[in-house]
Parts: structure tokens; sequence; C-alpha cells
């Protein structure tokens, strides 16, 4: 099944510019946007939502629809009121715009169903604030309450700790640890470029604990140069992903 | 007896597109207060827009009340924008839902408002208080439950739409906590909700056209 998007805003260039960001991590998903009104002013137009609908699902399976404010919300479920055909294959997601487009990307690239597509674009409102960036910086195996292990530390201080070393004694599991490079770290693009390759390889890898194939939780490691990571993998395969997934890193993602 | 048959559901929308369009600057006011200004001008648009394709030879002649209403509903998504447009076409397609048939006894206009009234809270989820079109269309969906044994359906539509101004008028101090408005909390209190008052300007219209007006 494949999945597409439909951004509905109020502002063209709200729209465009998220498409455009979201675009640059996942280049091959079906993304239309449906913004301002009818004679191009601010707003929202039930026509304009109703053909970037039918050319999306001309396109692609099913699509997910993020909208920007209450009144945009409201379009998008007169469109799915008014043709019965749409609901089945349309969900309409609770997210935050720009996060929520940029999750459903990434992950409607890597060939994921509707469901999870709408699910990465409505847990991505988890990587704002503070809590949930903790939580991962806190991941489970990440030495004692007491002493944690650091390896690093955030733009902001906080530490980031290591995997716990006697997870790993595992026979299948790999982790190797590799310097960041590249100034930005893990931002947007790189991220996403990890998360694919990830994907791609189907083996289980995390960096620093955060899931290699969300792009979100590897943003929100806060990952610069000269950050040291931890990267972890399982399975048959998982020597190899971590040397893939190691030599990204450490080729600064064309950023040096 | 008043008959309340597709021609009078017709001149209810060509009454409602001239009163809205009266009461365009003090719509667009209030909105302007408490929102962000394009209610009237969105509403006339619309309501026009309804009136065109109405009057458009074009168009398959309208059988039943319903379809008047379907078709006001579908140009008014398509024409009103902002939250008015979903809200109002909701509102209407669900009461086309309800009249499909050439004229309605006081049960179907009954059955109008209650139908309108749940699209509007269905499409808005806001309920009574929260300084929004809310206020206006459930009063009139309760008076026009106790009018329903009324022998004529303009005395059930005379008791939507005066219940519909005094829940618009009783918008007034009201604090919002829904739409955009509830962004200006207490600073909205002391402004008539703007979907409230063409509410009660719409049903007011309805009443117009059974006595006779916009033909």
């Amino acid at each position: 099944m494949s999945v597409g998007l439909v951004l509905v805003a109020h502002s063209a260039m709200l729209a465009d510019g998220t498409a455009e960001l979201a675009r640059q991590m996942a280049p091959d998903v079906e993304l239309r946007c449906a913004a301002g009104d009818l004679d191009g002013g601010l707003g929202t137009s039930l026509p304009r939502v109703q053909d970037a609908l039918s050319a999306a699902l001309a396109a692609v399976d099913g699509v997910v629809v993020l909208a920007d404010l209450g009144s945009a919300v409201l379009t998008v479920e007169s469109a799915l009121e008014l043709d019965p055909e749409l609901p089945p294959r349309v969900r309409l997601v609770s997210a935050p715009f720009v996060e929520g487009a940029v999750a459903a990307a990434v992950t409607a690239q890597q060939g994921a169903g509707l469901d999870a597509v709408a699910e990465a674009a409505e847990s991505a409102v988890l990587s704002i604030g503070p809590e949930p960036v903790l939580q991962l910086v806190q991941a489970p195996g990440s030495g004692t309450a007491d002493s944690p292990a650091v390896v690093g530390t955030r733009a902001s201080g906080e530490a980031i700790p290591v995997p716990d070393p006697t997870s790993s004694g595992d026979a299948d599991q790999v982790s190797v640890t590799v310097e960041v490079r590249n100034p930005l770290g893990l931002h947007a693009r790189p991220a996403a470029v990890v998360a694919r390759s990830v994907a791609d390889l189907g083996v289980p890898v995390t960096i620093n604990g955060a899931d290699a194939t969300s792009v979100l939780q590897l943003m929100s490691l806060g990952t610069s140069a000269g950050d040291v990571v931890t990267i972890a993998a399982r399975g048959p395969d998982a020597e190899a992903a971590a040397a893939v997934v190691a030599g990204l890193v450490q080729g600064g993602f064309g950023e040096l | 007896m008043t008959v309340l048959d597709v021609a009078w559901a017709e001149r209810w929308m060509h009454a409602a597109a001239a009163d809205v369009r009266d009461a365009r600057d003090e719509l667009t006011e209030l909105d302007r207060r408490i929102g962000d200004g394009d209610h009237g001008v969105n509403m006339d648009r619309g309501l026009s827009a309804v009136v065109e394709r109405l009057d458009d030879p074009a168009q398959a002649p309208r059988e039943t009340v319903g379809q008047v209403l379907r078709l006001a509903a579908t140009t008014m998504m398509s024409t009103v924008g902002g939250a008015a447009g979903p809200l109002y076409g909701t509102a209407l397609l669900r009461a086309s839902k309800v009249t499909d048939r050439a004229d309605l006894p006081s049960s179907g206009v009954v059955a109008l408002v209650e139908a309108a009234l749940e699209g509007i809270v269905a499409r808005g989820r806001a309920t009574v208080g929260e300084k929004t079109m809310v206020d206006a269309w459930q009063p009139a969906a309760e008076a026009a439950e106790q009018a329903e044994d009324a022998e004529d359906g303009i005395d059930v539509l005379r008791a939507a739409a005066a219940a519909a101004a005094s829940g618009a008028e009783a918008t007034i101090p009201l604090v919002a906590t829904k739409g955009r408005a509830s962004y200006l909390a207490e600073r909205s209190a002391g402004t008539q909700d703007p979907g409230a008052r063409s509410t009660a300007i719409i049903l007011a219209a309805a009443v117009a056209a059974a006595e006779g007006r916009g033909a």
C-alpha cells in the first residue's frame, strides 16, 4: 500500500515550505498542498482540498491529511462528509503541522501503510517539548541512576549517556562508537539519510538508544560535531548494519 | 395554513442572501473585533453564490426541500471559506437529509432545525455557552421542539427564529472558548458572536420567506 500526504493550510507559503522540508527527506512520496482560499488569499477552500485529495488518490492507495488551523480541519471534514468514498482511504490526523508532515513523509517513504503513517504524524508531537527529549536521553540501558555513564553533552548541557555495556554481551548485538563530524550533527537531512538506510537494511539499529529509523528520535538526540555516539545493532546482519551507519556518521553527510 | 415547500426554501435562500448582504458590514465589524474580520464578506459571497445557482436555468429544478438545502450546503462549503463554510454547509447538508419531501409539516421544520444543530455540533465540537453559533442554534432547536404541535409550520419557524435571536444577543457577555475568538479570552466578552448573529439573520429570513418575502 502506498501512502501520500495532503497538506491543508491557510497560507500557500506555509504549505509549500512544509512540503519542501518534507520532500527533502522523502523525495518519492506523493505530496500535495491545498492552501489559500479560492481567490488566493489566506484561508482554506473545499474545492482545493477536494482537488488535492483526488489527485493524490489517483497516484496512491491512501492519504494522510494534515491541517494547520481549526477551520482547515473543518474544511477537510466537510470533504470527507460529502464524498463517502473518501473516508476509507483518507486519514485526517491530529498532529503538529510541520513536525507531523515530516514524520509522516519519512514514514511513507519507507513504505509504511496508512495506519503507520498516520501514527507517525500523530506521535510527532512527542518530539516537541523537553520531557520526551529527556526520556530519550534516559533511554533504557543508560548506566545506573546514581552515576550515569556519559559520552557527551548536548547544547543545553544535558548529559548523553552510554547504552548499558552489559546488554551488548549478546552474541547478535554489535555496538560501535563513532564521533559526529558534521557541524550540525544529526539534523533533519542526515537523520533522514540514516533513517532511510536503516529502514532499507531491515536491521534494528539504535543511536544512543534512539530508534535509527525515526528521524524525529534521531533529531531529538541534539547531536553536534564532536559528540561521540554509540551505534547498536542486533540480529544476524548487525555488524554490517552498524558499520554502514557508522560510515554514514563518520562521512559527515557531505557537510564537511 | 402556510405551505413550506420547495418555493419557500428557495425564497428562504434569496431572503437570507439579501439580509446577510444588508448586515455584511455589521457581521464583519463583529468578526473584526473577535475573529479575523471576514465573516460578513464570506457569508455574503456564499449566499450570493447559492442564489446564483438557484437562479441558473442550467441547474436541474429542485423537487424537494432537501434538494434546495443540499445545493445550498455544497455551495456554501465551496465558497464561504473560514470555519463558517464547513459549519453552515454541514448544518444544511444534515438538514437536507431529513427534508427530502415536497413540503414540510410542523414536525419537518423541527427535524430541519434539529439536524442543522447536530451538524454544527458535530463539525464544530462546541457546546452551549462557548460563544459560537451553537448558542443560537441550540435554543432555536429547543424552541422548535416545544412548538412542534403547532398546526402551522410557520409558528415553529417563528419560535426557532425568536430563540435564535435571543440566543445570539446572549452571547455578548460570554467569553469565547472555541474558535479563533478563544485566543482573545476575556477580551472577547462584550461583542456578539458573529456566527450566532448570522444564524439569527438566516432563521429570521426563513420566517420572512414563509410570509411570502424573497419571491
